[in-house]
């Protein structure tokens, strides 16, 4: 009842006036962003401009250079596990010793010292509903290294939703996973969403696999961003206009193409150098 | 001519007298074996292999200063190794500063023990035993403290264990989830440093890796379990120092190719049996 109430008035996560800066370079700044609950945000951009960045702010890993962001009413810190965060994929090579649940299972208690002496079962009980939940019981005993990019990515999303999350933070989830896999994946995100009313910000470089379950997206460029339902953001005016340089949105089928913007160059910073948050 | 130089390898006469002899290094070589194996299966995941021979040139070059200057011997192999592991688990984050820094450290450790050696003029065994190991080198006294070095580093271990196999597997997670990457690998660089200043003493530093890479990488080609891999690996471990010491016992070589080899041969067989299973997966999928 009362979570309930709360939610309703509060947004889940709130930035204000948030800037990042590395030395003399401000990745972006004067961020004003709301998330309610039950939100999907798609954060998109070039290379380097600072997407990865709002996800580590958020998790209170990176330092604002001014503003503030609170995560469920309380300033962002290090540590917060009413965050599920999935980052960039990195294959698990062979050889790790873990089984898909075992991955599960530390987004239970991996942070915690000291052998597992009580609540096993409790814990099992967990891990087997989050591993059902993504529909990956049939490879869930199998060696992780042994598991396909797509099944791994699965489990991961496991991971971060078995500690029942106040909010998603997703980093490119589905880069490398083939179309099929693709729409699995972000579904099981939907998913969460709708049943759960947890938020995501959802970072990618390709808007069109997460277009339908998009509500707002959060466009960074040349330093400077912006915020809107799709149809307000993804159109050829306003990505120039953001750019400083002609870019074309185009819409292909049921697929939207970015033309032109430049990825590694931008005119209005010559002396950029090359970030890789 | 052949007999003789059979019967340096392999040579059972006496035996149960000289077993009473090394009772102590078996001893040593036990506990030696589960720590080693239990510490590899870490080492494995966080690509420390080079690490571990970068920390067992330092605690040779502490053991033989201990030897020149008459401080014992199990206290500067300690100290040589926890600061070299210490220092690299300081200097390095990234594999690759970690790799170089290691790489100026090595020689230069081996080189200051080589020193200290020549400098010492006592008994020629111990001279060469700190390199490639030494059979009834532990005495009571230098027992309890090995034991007790590796009781500590295997504490250490089991203590930070989940918290560290998640940093080594996804450090990003981790550390959004609050576990204190940084200090969890000075622990566990500390560990390390406990562990192979121990294992210079009974195999010797060239050949530490058989016990603290060998045993875990068999093992990991056969267990994908987070509790059964350490375990087989310890017993691993446990197998090749302990069998490498009752077969030395008959011979007149040292000890540590009888450990190597066990330690090797564990490794290949468990790798046929891992590839075989690998295969018999495919082909079920």
């Amino acid at each position: 009842m009362t979570d309930l109430s709360r939610a309703g008035d509060r947004p889940v996560l709130r930035l204000r006036d948030a800037s990042v800066a590395f030395g003399h370079r401000t990745l972006w700044s004067g961020l004003d962003l709301d998330v309610a609950a039950g939100e999907f945000i798609t954060v998109l951009g070039a290379n380097g401009s600072g997407k990865s960045t709002l996800l580590k702010a958020v998790l209170g890993l990176r330092a604002l250079s001014a503003g503030s962001i609170e995560v469920l009413g309380r300033p962002a810190r290090r540590g917060n596990r009413s965050i599920g965060y999935v980052p960039q994929q990195r294959l698990i090579p062979a050889g790790t010793p873990m089984r898909g649940r075992d991955l599960v299972s530390l987004g239970v208690d991996g942070h915690r010292p000291g052998l597992r002496l009580r609540g096993r079962r409790a814990i099992a009980a967990r891990v087997d509903a989050a591993i059902e939940a993504v529909e990956a019981s049939r490879f869930a005993a199998r060696p992780v290294g042994q598991l396909s990019g797509g099944e791994q990515q699965r489990l991961r999303v496991a991971q971060a939703l078995v500690a029942d999350p106040g909010l998603l933070l997703c980093d490119e989830l589905l880069i490398s996973l083939d179309l099929h896999h693709q729409r699995a994946v972000s579904g099981l995100v939907d998913r969460r969403r709708r049943t759960a009313g947890t938020p995501v910000l959802f970072v990618t470089h390709d808007v069109n696999p997460v277009l339908a379950m998009t509500d707002r997206v959060l466009y960074f460029a040349a330093g400077q961003h912006r915020l809107g339902v799709p149809e307000e953001v993804l159109r050829s005016d306003v990505l120039s206009e953001l750019y400083g340089t002609r870019v074309d949105v185009a819409r292909i089928g049921e697929r939207l193409v970015v033309l032109g913007a430049p990825d590694h160059h931008q005119p209005h910073h010559p002396d950029r150098v090359e970030v890789h948050p | 001519m052949n007999d003789d130089w059979w019967s340096r390898v392999f040579n059972f006469q006496d035996y149960g007298q000289l077993l009473g002899l090394v009772q102590n290094s078996l001893i040593a070589a036990a506990v030696l074996g589960i720590v080693g194996g239990v510490i590899g299966v870490f080492v494995m995941q966080r690509d420390m292999a080079f690490a571990v021979h970068g920390v067992s040139e330092m605690s040779f070059a502490g053991a033989a200063g201990a030897l020149l200057f008459g401080v014992g011997v199990v206290s500067g192999a300690l100290v040589g190794a926890v600061v070299a592991a210490l220092a690299i688990g300081l200097l390095g984050a990234r594999a690759r500063d970690r790799n170089s820094a290691i790489g100026v450290l090595m020689p230069f450790g081996l080189g200051l023990g080589i020193l200290f050696l020549a400098l010492f003029d006592g008994r020629a065994s111990s001279k060469f035993g700190l390199l490639t190991g030494q059979i009834i080198s532990v005495d009571g006294p230098d027992l309890g403290r090995l034991i007790a070095i590796c009781l500590v580093a295997l504490v250490v271990l089991v203590a930070i264990w989940r918290p560290l196999m998640f940093d080594s597997l996804d450090p990003d997670v981790a550390e959004a989830r609050g576990v204190p990457g940084r200090a969890l690998s000075l622990l566990f660089m500390l560990a390390l440093g406990l562990v192979v200043s121990v294992a210079v003493q009974i195999v010797g530093a060239l050949l530490v890796l058989a016990l603290l890479v060998t045993p875990a990488a068999a093992a990991l080609r056969v267990s994908a379990s987070p509790v059964l891999a350490p375990l087989l690996s310890a017993a691993f471990g446990v197998a090749a120092a302990v069998g490498g010491i009752l077969l030395a016992l008959g011979g007149s070589l040292p000890i540590s190719p009888y450990i190597t080899t066990i330690s090797f041969l564990t490794y290949l067989a468990c790798r046929v049996i891992g590839s075989g299973r690998d295969r018999s997966a495919r082909l079920a999928v």
